[in-house]
Formats: C-alpha cells, structure tokens, sequence
C-alpha cells in the first residue's frame, strides 16, 4: 500500500486557488522532492497535508497510509505518523522543549495505544535520539524555539522527528536560512532516519539541499500542478536551466 | 468555570425548588434584609462579645452612608442588598446528595480531571460534611495538635473570637478598617466565618496551612473573613480556596482579608478562586468583591500574595501591601482568566512608606470568550520612603477576537530616590501556536493549556508544588471550548 497517496487535489487559501490538481504518490521507503520557485504553492502543499486550518482543500483526496485525510483532524494526523518540519518552528515561551516533547510523545503514544512513557524512559529516548542530530541539552531545557538560531530551530524540528518516529517526513523549505554547517548536520540527521518503512516528501527551493538528502524522485511544481517528475537528476537539471520554460518571464 | 457545570447548578437550582420552598425556611437561618437589628442578630447568635456587636454595628451604620463604587470596569444589574439573607446556616443537609452516585457525572469528571481524592471530592459535593471527614481520618486533630505544640493558633473565626478574643480585638480591623470600602464595611456588619492564624515569634509554621485543611472554606458562606498575623520573625504559608468547583448558592461575596507581618516576619498567602462564573450567556454566576490587605509592619517583613483567579462572574479584587517597616518586600502574582461572560478587574495596590521597601507586580491576564480582563494597580512612593523600588509587569493575552484586555496602572511618587519600572504587554494566541502544536500530536485543548500555561509560568512557580499542579489543570478546564 502507499504511503502518501494525492489525487486531483485543489486548495485555496483565503479564496484564492493555490493547488490546481496535484497527483503524487509516495511509498514506503521513498524520498520525494518536490522544487518550484516562489508562489508555486509548495508550502501550500505541505499545510493542506499537515490540516493547517487556514488552507482549505477544495478538492481531491489524499489518502495517508491508507486513511482519508479528510477524515482526520491535525492533530490526528501527527499522531497517524505524519511529521511536518516546518519552514518557520513556532515559539511557545514558558514551556521548555523538553516538557513539550514529553507530551507530544506520549500524545503520540496514547492514539497508538502505546504506554506512556515516564520520566526515566522519556530520558532515555532523548539521550538516544540526541545523537542523530547534534543538539546541545541546553536546547532542550530552553522553552520551545524561544530565543534560537535559525539553525537550532532547524535541528530542533529534526530532533522532535526523531523523537516522534513518523511514517512520513515532510521537510518544508528545512534548508531555508541554514549555512552549510548546519545543512549538513540537519542533512545527517534526516539521512539516518531514512529507512524502509518511512517516507519522506523534501520541498525546497534550491538543489544544494539535495545534495545532501539524496531523492529517489524530483517533481516541478509551477503555478499550483507538478509539470515535471524524473529521477534526482532533474534536479541538476533545474539548477542549471532555472525554472523559467515553465513559469515564462513573469513569474520569475 | 463552564459548560460542564451548567447542569450541576441548574440541578441544584431544581432542588432548591423542590424542597427549598416547601420545607420551612431552615431554623437557623435569617430572613432576607438588612438593619442594626439583624447585624445585632447575628452577633447574638454567634455569641459575641459586646464589643465585637458594637464594631460591627458601626460597621452597619457607615454602610448606610456609603454608595456601591461604580470605577471598577465590571457592569452588572443593581444589587438589592435588602434581598439577601445574611445569616444562614452552613450546612444544609435537606438537599444534599445521599452519595456521590447521585451527583452529577459531569461535576464528578471535572473533579476526576483536578485529580481531587475522593473523600474531598464528597465533602465538595456536599455528600458529608467536612468534620465527618475528618473525625474519620482525624488529620484535623492530629495537625491541630501538632501546631499547638509550636504555640501556632489556627481555628475559625468565631473559635478565635470566643478563645483568644485579645488577639482578635487587637488585629482586627488594623489593616482593613471597617471604614475601608462599601465592600469591606458590609463584611465587617456581616460577616460570617472564616479562618484565623497567629503565628508566634520565631516560629516557622512547618507546614502549607490549609493543605490539609482546605475544604474548611468550604462551608464559610458569602462574607468571609480571614485575619493572620506573623509575630517577630515568623514564617507561615497559607493556602486559600479550592481548585475544585464548590456548590454555592450565594451569589454575592464580599470577603475581608488582613495580614499582619511583624518585625522579620514572612507570610506567603496562595489563593485559587474558583466559583460558578455563569453560564454562556452569563446567567448566574457569583459576584467577588474581596477585599485582602497585608501589612509589613516591622522592619525586614515580607508578604507575598500569589493568586488565580478562574472563576466568578466578576472579581472584583486589589490584594495589597502596606510597606511600613523599613526593608520591607511586599510581592503579588497573579493570574486572570476569564472566559464565555465573565469580567473581572483585579490587581495591587504597593503602598511604600519604609526605607528602602521593595515591590514586586507580576500579572497576566487571559481574555476568552467574550470576556473583560482588566488590571488595575497603585504603586504609590511616600515622601519618607527613600530608595523605594518597584517593577510591574503586567501580560495580557486574547483567545478570540470579542474578548477584552485592559490595563489601569496608577503610580504615584513622593520621593525622588525611587525606581519604578512598568512594562506591558498584550498578545493573541496564535493560530499558528496551536497548528503547531496539533502538528505534534497534541488537540486543540491540550495545545491552549499548553500555551497558556507557559504564558503563566512565572507566577505559577511562585505557588507551592501541590497547588500548582492543580491550577495548571485548572486552567485548562476554564478554557475548554475557548477555542476551535
């Protein structure tokens, strides 16, 4: 069975359409990169995946894991085993990232009919999760995404992945704002949690990225539809020729 | 606090119906209204002393002469002062449930989510009274015991009037005078019970007052009063209130409140408020006017006041620091929430008279609904309070676009030696929060308690360990269905 299956799908967002019939299929296993140039509607397809209530499907189906999407609230979706990185992580002052990992963890845990996980167990996930992605503990005991970096955010978003264990990954523009450094590092950690059961859908700008995140597809979106799809090599193709035989001269 | 409760009330409501008017207005209670003869009344009935009669005789009759203040930025229908029954018995045991079987599940589920015992949650619902309870467990005795050891008193008020009448004649009325306020004056006409603590010099009182003792409150009726007072170098913690919803029939509530912080004395006073706010449409509900003051009376003596306040249709509620003693610290913390139809205009008053006296304001204020959310603070400096400091900061936060959130800071200095810092904020909960913490598989409700409760974080520290944990909890539950 699929993993992620998008059919015909159309959103808008404040009325005005954005996605025009995507179609994408993603299986187990599979890493996906969706590129496009600004306005194409990518972060659109990642929030109408997520639930993001200020996008609204319009039409299609989206089938995850088996499940319509429709029939699940965001929430629901998380705990289904859908993760989305996201392009800006949000600040929640007061409440520390380790306390804020613990509940949705065990949110996680309790939809999927799993104990909870106590304070000691909850600790030893972290110290084994901590190794995938370079965070320092101080990280952790900050409140959630107050006062980092660009790129600490980044790694935070990464490591809450890893911590999660999702089915399917959705980095959204992860690369944005990060120097080589920390592109690297965020790169390793979702590199090792690449695996045969899970999935991963990379948007981004910019090829650098994939350099890294090595795909097994790549797919154009352009004006709210996938023009193109091949292997990773259409993504060097696209650094070199731009995307302007799709988009013409206006839209770039 | 909000739907879930509803039906609780409204069934209460029904009884009351059912056998309230059919039985005999019960022997111990007084008709509605208000004269010299009833105030007499009620003193003759409590067996006071005559000088107790005559304060609050007094208190009646400067009363007469006060009009209800109007400044406060709550709107409710006019008060007929002469409809309420100010003298009634405690306990009613006609209408109240047989056993928890017959109370409502929903009030049983919110009890369950506070994660109160069972016992108490019987005494909350009125299945046993609070000394059946503790004659079975007898913990009241045992701590009772304990703290007479250590020479600390702590009983009711009527206990202390009739046990230590010198020390009640010589403390009450000292910080809030009967003269105080519309308010506080009817209090000191009416009041009904309440508890008293003496702390004797020296003594650090081992344990949080009231941890055990709680639900005492319970059964205290509508005018309440509480005097305390830390002799040279005591220490005491008092906690106030509930965090559980009590069943109250009473809609008005004018409480008086005194503390009294000798030389080297510290008294940390911790109160959760949660009583019926109403319905959606603001029906019902009970009306808060409370009036609490401490006085820093000695040198080096610290008071800090740590409230949530969840509950009531309106709080009406300024709990203050008389800064007398030079090197005094008066604090406050606070937490405001306030959803569906509830108003509620509460903050401080930091009087600095001593030297080098310091103050300390922390409020945050949550709007939901379509509620009214207002802080109202006095930082006032006198001329002979040199290197008086003070900071405040005051945080509001919006669930919703009909709610309000106001601030009504008041500073007034009279020495040029002074520091005082204010700082403001208002925020609205964002959506974007909330996605984010769905996309981490939290629901909405989780998400917003979450999020409130970081916005609270810095006063909830400042509340003992147990009562932290119900507050947080309680917050969510006032919330629920705030947004979404």
């Amino acid at each position: 069975m699929a993993l992620l299956e998008i059919k015909d799908l159309h959103a808008s967002v404040a009325d005005k359409p954005i996605l025009k019939g995507i179609n994408l299929t993603i299986n187990p296993g599979e890493v996906h990169a969706i590129m496009g140039p600004n306005g194409s509607g990518k972060s659109t397809l990642s929030n109408v995946l997520a639930g993001n209530e200020a996008y609204e499907k319009t039409a299609g189906q989206v089938l995850f894991d088996g499940l319509d999407l429709d029939e699940l609230a965001a929430h629901e979706r998380a705990c289904a085993g859908m993760f989305l990185a996201f392009q800006y992580p949000v600040e929640i002052p007061g409440i520390s990232n380790m306390y804020f990992l613990k509940a949705a963890v065990n949110a996680v845990r309790k939809y999927r009919g799993q104990e909870q996980l106590d304070a000691m167990d909850f600790l030893d996930l972290v110290e084994d999760k901590k190794k995938v992605v370079k965070i320092r503990d101080d990280l952790l005991e900050r409140a959630v995404n107050s006062g980092f970096s660009g790129g600490e955010k980044k790694r935070n978003e990464i490591f809450q992945m890893a911590m999660l264990e999702p089915k399917l990954g959705i980095l959204d523009e992860t690369d944005s704002g990060l120097d080589i450094d920390a592109l690297r590092i965020v790169s390793d950690g979702v590199n090792a949690l690449r695996g045969p059961d899970r999935g991963f859908l990379v948007i981004t700008h910019y090829q650098r990225l994939l350099d890294y995140i090595v795909p097994d597809f790549v797919h154009v979106l352009v004006k709210g539809q996938i023009v193109k799809s091949g292997g990773k090599e259409l993504a060097l193709e696209l650094e070199n020729e731009g995307y302007a035989s799709w988009v013409g001269e206006e839209g770039v | 606090m909000k739907i879930e409760n509803e039906k609780s009330f409204d069934e209460i409501a029904e009884k009351e119906y059912k056998y309230g008017f059919v039985t005999d207005i019960e022997s111990d209670s007084l008709p509605p209204g208000l004269n010299e003869e009833i105030v007499r009344e009620i003193s003759r009935r409590k067996n006071e002393p005559e000088w107790l009669t005559e304060w609050r005789v007094k208190a009646f009759h400067h009363w007469t002469t006060l009009e209800q203040p109007q400044w406060a930025k709550v709107e409710f229908p006019p008060i007929d002062y002469q409809a309420v029954s100010y003298y009634s018995a405690p306990k009613r045991k006609i209408d109240a449930p047989k056993s928890l079987d017959e109370v409502d599940p929903e009030l049983l589920e919110t009890y369950e989510k506070l994660g109160i015992p069972l016992r108490e949650q019987e005494v909350l619902a009125g299945v046993v009274a609070v000394d059946a309870v503790f004659d079975s467990v007898s913990v009241a005795t045992t701590f009772k015991g304990k703290l007479e050891e250590m020479g600390i008193i702590f009983c009711s008020f009527s206990e202390a009037v009739k046990d230590h009448p010198e020390l009640v004649k010589k403390y009450l009325g000292s910080v809030v005078p009967y003269k105080d306020n519309y308010f506080a004056t009817l209090n000191s006409a009416v009041f009904s019970d309440g508890s008293f603590c003496y702390v004797p010099p020296g003594v650090r009182c081992p344990m949080e007052l009231s941890t055990y003792f709680r639900i005492n409150a319970a059964n205290t009726g509508q005018f309440e009063r509480t005097l305390l007072i830390a002799d040279e170098g005591a220490y005491v913690s008092y906690l106030e209130g509930c965090t559980a919803p009590q069943r109250d029939e009473n809609q008005l509530h004018a409480a008086v409140v005194e503390l009294i912080a000798h030389k080297d004395a510290k008294i940390k006073y911790s109160t959760v408020q949660n009583w019926y706010p109403g319905d959606k449409d603001g029906k019902g509900g009970i009306y808060n006017f409370v009036t609490k003051r401490g006085h820093c009376r000695g040198d080096n003596s610290k008071i800090s006041w740590t409230q949530v306040e969840t509950g009531s249709a309106i709080t009406w509620k300024y709990p203050s620091c008389i800064l007398k003693g030079d090197n005094s610290v008066g604090e406050f913390y606070s937490v405001a929430v306030t959803n569906n139809m509830q108003q509620a205009d509460t903050g401080t008053k930091m009087i600095h008279i001593g030297k080098n006296t310091k103050s300390t304001i922390v409020s945050k204020g949550i709007s939901a609904g379509r509620a009214q959310n207002s802080y109202r603070g006095l930082v006032r400096v006198q001329e002979t309070a040199e290197n008086a400091r003070n900071f405040s900061q005051c945080d509001s936060m919006l669930i919703g676009d009909q709610c309000g959130a106001h601030t009504f800071p008041y500073i007034d200095i009279n020495n040029p030696t002074a520091q005082v810092e204010h700082e403001a904020t208002t925020t609205k909960i964002g959506e974007d929060q909330i996605f984010y913490c769905n996309q981490r598989g939290l629901d909405t409700e989780e998400a917003v308690n979450m999020i409130v409760n970081g916005f609270c974080k810095e006063v909830f520290r400042e509340l003992p360990m147990e009562f932290a944990v119900e507050a947080q909890k309680l917050l969510g539950i006032s919330l629920e269905g705030s947004v979404g």
